[in-house]
Parts: structure tokens; sequence; C-alpha cells
């Protein structure tokens, strides 16, 4: 019996199947446990599955590498689903030709601003030039961010993460930061969230408010563009 | 939803290769999007079974980040290491960014909106 268990337990661990099921299954808690504590921005779902995958990773002695194998097919949906942002995009393309100023200005203020702090902050309080390469593109989506990361010399795998703590932060207190600045407009709102905080900031933005959530996910795109762009060229300028 | 999947696909292919081909410093999918976005602009509107299955997609955005996050385990050593500067970027620089971006946009949006009658 516990032969036959044991031979399961090698089979599942090792097969592709165990990864993606597990990552599913984790997201469901995740986003039960956010529906069931009345939606507060600190229960993030993202954070939640990803806290109880590192878990369950951990305490099984399964590698990361072992659990990408089925969770790849969840993460290859980045490609397909960033070629998708195109419909609300064009959905919103009339509000957003109304406000093409307002948008650049900001997009490329904001952009500036997220990588620059970032880079700014890390290397102020000691970190290594690893993560500071790393950091830069941190505000825009992971596949974006990790294209660029790869370009500049970071490490693709750790910007990944830190993309991931950079949405789950906005996520968690952008709410809360936009009030203190007073900044009511929904466009305005969301639109921040997406510049600073991609896909997880909108995510958090459609679940607000719709313009919110539109604007949002305009900001993620915009930003995207504007990173993949400038980020690699002001490197080779600046580091040859 | 075959046929917009198929679509998507089509497009992120067709940007990674543009990308590798013209040595675009662009990820692939990113070239995919503003292909699939001119695409649209050319069509005049958004198909309904499109826009159904991109809104599917969509809804779930947030899943897509959690095996990409996991990875945060293979970095537990630096982040260790360096917790201090790195929590301090990310905390400040994300809530900075979220607040710049914002306050600039809603500053812009009623000095171009108050001149209008």
């Amino acid at each position: 019996m516990s032969a036959d268990l044991h031979q399961i337990w090698v089979y599942l661990s090792a097969s592709p199947l165990a990864g993606l099921t597990l990552t599913l299954v984790a997201y469901q808690i995740g986003l039960w446990v956010f529906e069931r504590l009345g939606r507060r921005p600190l229960f993030n779902p993202v954070l939640i599955a990803v806290v109880l995958l590192a878990a369950v990773l951990t305490l099984t002695g399964v590698d990361y590498r072992t659990y990408f194998d089925g969770a790849q097919f969840v993460h290859f949906l980045l490609g397909p689903a960033t070629v998708a942002l195109a419909v609300p995009l064009h959905n919103q393309f009339e509000q957003v030709r109304r406000s093409a100023v307002a948008l650049l200005v900001a997009l490329l203020v904001g952009s500036a601003a997220s990588a620059l702090s970032a880079v700014a902050l890390v290397w102020a309080f000691g970190g290594s030039l690893v993560t500071l390469l790393s950091i830069a593109p941190k505000s825009v989506t992971s596949p974006i961010a990790m294209g660029v990361s790869e370009q500049i010399g970071g490490l693709p795998s750790l910007t990944a993460v830190f993309v991931i703590i950079t949405g789950i932060i906005a996520g968690t207190f952008g709410s809360w930061v936009l009030n203190l600045v007073r900044v009511k407009d929904w466009r305005a709102r969301g639109f921040g969230m997406g510049v600073a905080a991609h896909g997880i900031g909108t995510a958090r933005a459609l679940q607000v408010n719709e313009v919110a959530g539109a604007f949002a996910g305009l900001g993620m795109g915009l930003n995207g563009l504007a990173t993949a762009l400038l980020l690699p060229t002001l490197y080779h300028l600046f580091w040859g | 939803m075959l046929g917009t999947l198929t679509l998507l696909l089509l497009c992120q292919l067709a940007g990674e290769l543009a990308a590798r081909l013209l040595h675009l410093p662009v990820p692939g999918p990113v070239l995919g999007m503003l292909l699939m976005f001119a695409g649209l602009l050319w069509r005049g509107h958004v198909p309904a079974a499109v826009q159904e299955t991109s809104s599917g997609l969509l809804r779930h955005l947030s899943l897509l980040f959690v095996p990409a996050g996991v990875g945060v385990m293979t970095h537990a050593a630096r982040l260790e290491a360096e917790a201090l500067p790195i929590l301090i970027a990310l905390f400040g620089s994300t809530l900075f960014g979220v607040a710049v971006t914002a306050k600039v946009m809603a500053a812009l949006l009623r000095r171009t909106e108050g001149d209008e009658p």
C-alpha cells in the first residue's frame, strides 16, 4: 500500500499535471479567501496563491523547476494575454484620443518616476548592481519586464519576482495612497495603477471601477511599450 | 474562442518574428498587441467572439502571474541578503509611481477640460 502511494507520489511530483493543478487550486483558494473576507486588498489572491505554493513546494521538497514544468502552461498565457490588451485599448480609443496629451505626459513622468526612484532607492540603501538592474523594469507586465531585464543585464527571474511584489503592493496600498494625494478622477486613478503596477494593478482597478479598469489596462500597455523602448536605450546611453 | 486564440497566437508569433528579424528592443507580445490593435482599427470594430475570449483571458490576468511569483523561492538568498534596499525600493517606488502618475494625469485633465465650455 505505502509502496503504491510512494510510486504515485514519484509519478505525480514529476508530472506537469501536479504543478498545473496546484497553481489553479492555490489561486482558487486565494480568490475564495479574498471574497470571503470582504474583498479587502490585503488578501490579494496572487499573494495568497504564491505563499501557499511556496509553502507546499518547500514542505514536499519539490524544486521550483519541476513545479514550473507544469505551471508554465499558465505562465505561457501571459503572451496571448498581452496581445489581448489590444481589445480594451481599442474599446477606449475615443476617450483615449481625447485625453491623449494628459495621458502621454502622465505616462512619461510616471514611468520615469517609478523606474528611477526604484533604482535610486536600491543604490542609496546599498543593494547590488544585479538587483539594481533587475528592479528597473519592475513596473511593467512580466513578459516585457523580463525581456528588458535580460537586455540591460539583470536577472529575468529576479525581475519577475519584483514585478509580482510591485503589483501586490499597489493592489494592497494603491487606493490608500490615491486617497492620500486626493486624486478623485477615475481615469487618473486607474491610469496610475496601470502605469506603476501593470496587470495586478489593473486587475485591482477593474474590481473598483470600470473606467478605472479601462485606463489601467491602457496605462499598463503604454508603459509596457514605453519601458521596452526607453529603458534599453537609456541604459546603452549611460553604460554604453 | 478557438478562432480568437489562434488570432492572438498568430499576432504574438508575428511580433516575435519581427522583433528577432529586425533586432527591435521591444518584446514580441507587445509588437503582437500593436499588430492586433492595428487590425482592430482597420476592421473598425471588435468582433463579438474576439471581445468575449479576450475579456475571459484578461479577467483572470492575475492568475497568470502566479507561476513567476512562486519563483521568489529561488531567490530567497538574495532577497534575504538585500531585504532592506529591495523592500524600501519596491514600496517607495511603487507608491510614488502610482501617486505621481495619477496626480499629473488628474492635473492635466482638469486643465484641458476646464478650458472647454
